[in-house]
């Protein structure tokens, strides 16, 4: 039989069912895998006792035959959802110990499922990067490497910690956020499933806010069905956020029919950049085979704003920043510096309590927003972003989804980009837009690089359509075939 | 429009960040390449255009007007290690 921790959520729920092993035992083999694991540093705050706690209320239920959809099932949470009585960080200085008296509507819907809560994992300070170098804590290593090559990678960010996990089987899953692209791209770097709903398909409340209108939470697992399964699990409406949408929850589960037959895949022109990489683009075009060969219709598109798509959320994410991160000042919780009065307090606790990236967004973000400024960025920007969406739009009515490579590149080396802020912003460009438009996308495991790094395809949906993007990701995962893991060198 | 060090220093003093004399030069340098390349969101004809803040365009839902919750101080000021008496305390606010 497979280890425990090589088990998918589907698995390990029909062996649980079956009894071949108790919830606490599942539980105890990721605890030591991610024992094990500490060198990769992506939990910052280990819940061992809770988990063991959880485990056995889990198997309590397995016994009485009550067993809900996650019961007993091992995940791990990004540091940015609020959960009660465990310290949540924001993998920022600023936090200090701050200890949530209350619970994030989406950990406490996975509670509710049975879930249990193995740790806090790493991620980007306040949510802001991409390769999870910017935690307070230290970045998180990618649990692959190239062949042949030592150097320790880049999980990608900022729910770096949160795929790292899962990648690296101490976690049978993880829910982490993505503003622009932090689900996706640290996905495809990791070689895992990760999926950003729509905008309002999951709730916000809780969850401690960078850019509230591009902002959202999603799973991160490795397979399609798993994503699908969790995904159940943790949308839905929420009357504390008043952006969260009053829409049913689909069976998401159920849309992976793994029949494509005349559905109608949009190629975007515009996502074709320059310089890319001749095995994404290669890649990129097997995917377009793959679905061919499974009955779907292969389209060229145009979205025609795209390339002002990064541009616009670098206005628009620092601004919404700068007003989120207004709070933290030493006033009610977290770190405080001393001054000789109040404004001093201020400017202190936030110097102190602030890492570089999220000082210069926030710095940004102030200035597109101050007077004499605030029409020629921000107001442009929310006009840029009106034509990105409505670009969409019109593709929506010739399309039913959109194929694109997740990221430019694969996995980097840590320090690779960290002297140039905008070669890191370039991460991005292929998730980005989806963000500004509130559409739903997922990164699926699709190959590998020549230097064996996991490489993922994007595929984009209309608005509420995570079932048309579920549906296209199994095929996609399907054709691709078993996926390698990477060798457990931290061992 | 570029980003100077008075400005930088401005920008600073709104955001209540303190910032050392001797970071300003690299940060306004840093601003200046961020707004350099957001500068081509301009050649974009905007004109007939409106701004979108929200991508779903729902309704603010009311909630009716009932106590539901705040009289759980306890919690309210647990995370603060400068409570005197069940207040939250700072330095005082010179004029």
């Amino acid at each position: 039989m497979a280890r425990l921790i090589d088990l998918s959520l589907a698995e390990a729920k029909d062996c649980l069912d079956k009894r071949d092993f108790t919830a606490t035992e599942l539980v105890e083999a990721h605890i030591d895998a991610a024992v094990a694991a500490r060198p990769l540093n992506t939990i910052v705050t280990e819940t061992t006792e809770l988990a063991l706690s959880n485990a056995a209320i889990s198997d309590a239920r397995w016994s009485r035959g009550e067993a809900r959809l996650l019961e007993g099932i091992p995940l791990v949470v990004k540091d940015l959802f609020c959960t009660k009585n465990v310290r949540t960080t924001a993998c920022s200085k600023i936090l200090g110990e701050f200890t949530p008296t209350y619970e994030s509507t989406v950990t406490e819907k996975l509670w509710g499922c049975g879930a249990v809560m193995l740790g806090k994992t790493n991620m980007d300070e306040f949510a802001m990067g991409s390769s999870n170098e910017t935690s307070h804590f230290g970045p998180a290593v990618n649990p692959w490497r190239r062949q042949n090559d030592l150097s320790q990678l880049v999980p990608g960010g900022s729910s770096g910690g949160s795929g790292a996990a899962v990648a690296g089987r101490f976690a049978i899953a993880s829910i982490g956020t993505d503003t622009g692209g932090s689900i996706r791209q640290p996905a495809a770097f990791t070689g895992v499933v990760g999926l950003k709903p729509t905008y309002g398909r999951c709730s916000r409340w809780g969850i401690i806010a960078f850019a509230s209108s591009l902002d959202q939470a999603g799973p991160m697992t490795r397979t399609v069905r798993d994503n699908a399964i969790m995904l159940g699990a943790m949308a839905g409406y929420d009357p504390k956020d008043a952006t969260s949408t009053n829409l049913g929850v689909p069976n998401f589960e159920a849309a992976i029919t793994g029949d494509v037959r005349g559905i109608r895949i949009g190629i975007p022109e515009e996502y074709r950049v320059e310089q890319m990489p001749r095995e994404i683009e290669s890649l990129w075009e097997k995917g377009q085979d793959w679905l061919r060969q499974a009955g779907a219709e292969i389209i060229n598109i145009n979205l025609p704003h795209t390339k002002y798509a990064l541009p616009t959320y670098y206005i628009v994410a620092p601004a919404e920043a700068s007003s989120n991160l207004a709070r933290y000042d030493g006033v009610r919780y977290g770190i405080r510096v001393d001054g000789a009065d109040l404004d001093d307090m201020y400017r202190f606790t936030r110097a102190a309590g602030f890492g570089d990236e999220v000082r210069r967004r926030v710095l940004i973000g102030t200035y597109v927003l101050s007077a004499g400024y605030y029409d020629a960025y921000y107001l442009q920007a929310q006009k840029l972003r009106r034509l990105i969406a409505d670009d969409f739009q019109k593709v929506y009515e010739r399309v039913d989804a959109i194929l694109t490579p997740s990221t430019p590149y694969p996995a980097f080396s840590l320090g690779a980009k960290l002297d140039d802020p905008l070669s890191m912003y370039l991460n991005d460009v292929f998730t980005v837009p989806a963000n500004l438009a509130g559409l739903p996308g997922i990164s699926v495991p699709a190959g590998l690089s020549e230097e064996g790094l996991p490489l993922g395809l994007q595929v984009l949906g209309p608005s509420f359509g995570e079932e048309i993007v579920y549906r296209v990701a199994g095929v996609i995962e399907e054709a691709a075939g078993s996926q390698n893991q990477p060798e457990e060198w931290w061992l | 429009m570029s980003v100077d060090k008075s400005t930088v220093e401005r920008i600073a003093d709104l955001a209540r960040i303190k910032v050392e004399e001797d970071e300003l030069e690299d940060i306004a340098s840093e601003l200046n390449d961020i707004l350099v390349w957001v500068e081509q969101l301009n050649e974009v004809d905007t004109s007939s255009i409106l701004p979108m803040s929200s991508v779903n365009e729902t309704e603010m839902q009311w909630r009716s007007d009932q106590l539901v919750s705040g009289t759980n101080r306890e919690s309210v000021i647990s995370n603060s290690d400068y409570i005197i008496e069940g207040f939250f305390t700072v330095p005082k606010v010179v004029e």
